[in-house]
């Protein structure tokens, strides 16, 4: 047999069929959008997600108040976190026993709790115990609340980072006659933070989303977020445009940041 | 400092280590080690792996807590509880095997973060001297750049140089070469010569015998635990008259 018999009985070529299968789940896709662009009913749905008149009422409430209001909630909740995980972090690695006891006990108990359970204990719970809200009103708890959250998680992230920065670096910032503060502050911590940047605007993000359980606690109005702004203005219009509004201001926020640590991501890569 | 001051204050002690003791855990790594490094000293201590050499230099700038023993540097005992051994370690220079340059600096900010956070120096004082430092180990042109993009050599020598700014008393050198390249190795041990020409105490831990024949005042040879032989570098390494010495050497030379 010559092999120009033999070529066309056999089987498509890996490369062909892989193409092939290409062109199959290309056809599916177009199918599935035809359909989809068929069946629905774009009125109704542009009426029920997208009617600019009730999107154009949000402004500039949706701005100055909600989204303003979520970023200050989500900064001053990171801020007491990211204080509160280091101080975790470091009595984690603490040569002290019961340091190293205490800040473990905290990181499992707000990384195990839902962080809705931590806003009712310390919102509704705290004023129904006491007879009073704790100090800061609604700022301080949303603040209190959100940093034991995100800072039970950072503290486990800034421990590995910490842990990550390799013994002769300390050794070597002891052996120049620094204390263990200064080597700590001088040459470890920041080794460790450049590590962890992407890891904590993750957890940044996150905690941008949780701000939204601060509805629980009853706001004024000049207290809305983004999303207790959004859920009043769909009760007031019956209309899921303000949700669409408010998603949209959701990723105003997270995708910037998504975008930085990808960049931040890409680049520590590059350096190693 | 001039240039011929090898032998002045021989017999002063830069370091004295006495009956020096250490255990990891059950594991006794210095078994009674008395030690005497004079001042203006090169003493290398060379030896198989395991044998204790570099947890000896450890303990002389107290980087290991001894679990026994007395250790002196320059009089002061380092090993007293109330000493203030932050202030005694930044009169010993240590270099690592590791480098251990600090990544997130520029080499001149290696060079001079230490004597400002520890020595207090100034800003304009602490560059002046790292630059004249950077000069002495043929570094100059590097001063900004970063440790990642020297070679093992040129981090070597900067490390030498970060010591050498903090105006120390002596020098330790635990396996300078040993994580270098074979053709990297020649320019470190150029500068340590230089330095042991000016006369700095140095304690060298090395696998390098033709430094050690040819630089060092002393050679001391650690095998388990323990110096089994110590003399002038002729006699130790040319004339070694332990059998365990004798094995190393023929493994080694």
């Amino acid at each position: 047999m010559t092999d120009a018999a033999v070529v066309p009985k056999k089987r498509m070529s890996p490369r062909k069929r892989a193409a092939l299968v290409r062109y199959v789940q290309y056809a599916l896709l177009l199918l599935l959008v035809l359909f989809i662009i068929l069946i629905a009913d774009w009125g109704e749905i542009r009426r029920a997600f997208l009617d600019l008149d009730i999107a154009g009422a949000q402004f500039p409430n949706v701005i100055v108040i909600a989204l303003k209001n979520t970023i200050i909630y989500t900064a001053c909740g990171f801020a007491f976190g990211l204080a509160l995980g280091l101080v975790l972090a470091l009595m984690r690695l603490s040569s002290v026993g019961p340091y190293r006891w205490i800040s473990t006990g905290i990181i499992e108990l707000f990384r195990g709790l839902p962080a809705l359970v931590v806003f009712l204990v310390l919102g509704l719970g705290y004023s129904l115990a006491f007879g009073k809200q704790l100090p800061g009103g609604n700022l301080g708890t949303v603040t209190l609340a959100l940093g034991l959250v995100g800072g039970a998680y950072m503290a486990e992230t800034i421990r590995a980072g910490i842990q990550a920065v390799p013994k002769g670096q300390y050794e070597a910032a002891r052996t120049l006659g620094m204390t263990h503060t200064r080597a700590m502050v001088t040459i470890v911590l920041p080794q460790a933070f450049r590590v962890i940047l992407p890891p904590l605007t993750n957890e940044l993000i996150l905690l941008t989303k949780d701000s939204s359980l601060v509805y629980i606690l009853g706001l004024s109005l000049d207290e809305y977020e983004l999303t207790a702004f959004g859920r009043e203005a769909m009760n007031a219009n019956a209309n899921l445009t303000p949700m669409v509004t408010i998603a949209l201001c959701y990723l105003l926020i997270t995708v910037p940041l998504s975008i930085v640590v990808r960049r931040m991501e890409a680049k520590s890569g590059k350096a190693r | 400092m001039t240039e011929t001051t090898v032998n002045v204050d021989r017999g002063a002690a830069a370091i004295d280590v006495q009956n020096l003791h250490k255990y990891f855990g059950d594991n006794e790594v210095l078994k009674g080690i008395d030690f005497h490094i004079g001042r203006g000293e090169v003493v290398c201590v060379v030896g198989p792996s395991g044998s204790g050499k570099s947890t000896l230099l450890r303990c002389v700038n107290m980087l290991e807590q001894p679990t026994s023993g007395t250790i002196l540097v320059e009089g002061d005992e380092i090993t007293d509880p109330d000493a203030d051994v932050d202030a005694l370690r930044a009169r010993i220079g240590m270099v690592f095997q590791s480098f251990n340059l600090f990544p997130h600096m520029t080499v001149l900010r290696n060079l001079t973060v230490a004597q400002e956070k520890v020595l207090k120096r100034g800003r304009a004082e602490s560059v002046e001297i790292a630059r004249a430092n950077l000069e002495k180990v043929g570094l100059s042109d590097k001063a900004d750049a970063y440790p990642a993009h020297l070679s093992g050599g040129q981090q070597q020598r900067v490390a030498i140089a970060r010591a050498l700014s903090m105006n120390p008393d002596m020098m330790l050198f635990d396996e300078p070469t040993s994580a270098l390249d074979p053709e990297l190795v020649g320019d470190v041990l150029a500068v340590m010569k230089s330095l042991a020409a000016e006369g700095m105490t140095m304690m060298v831990v090395t696998h390098e015998m033709g430094f050690a024949r040819e630089v060092a005042d002393k050679v001391v040879f650690m095998d388990g635990g323990v110096i089994v032989e110590e003399g002038a570098p002729a006699d130790v390494l040319g004339n070694p008259q332990h059998e365990r010495t004798q094995a190393f050497l023929s493994r080694v030379l």
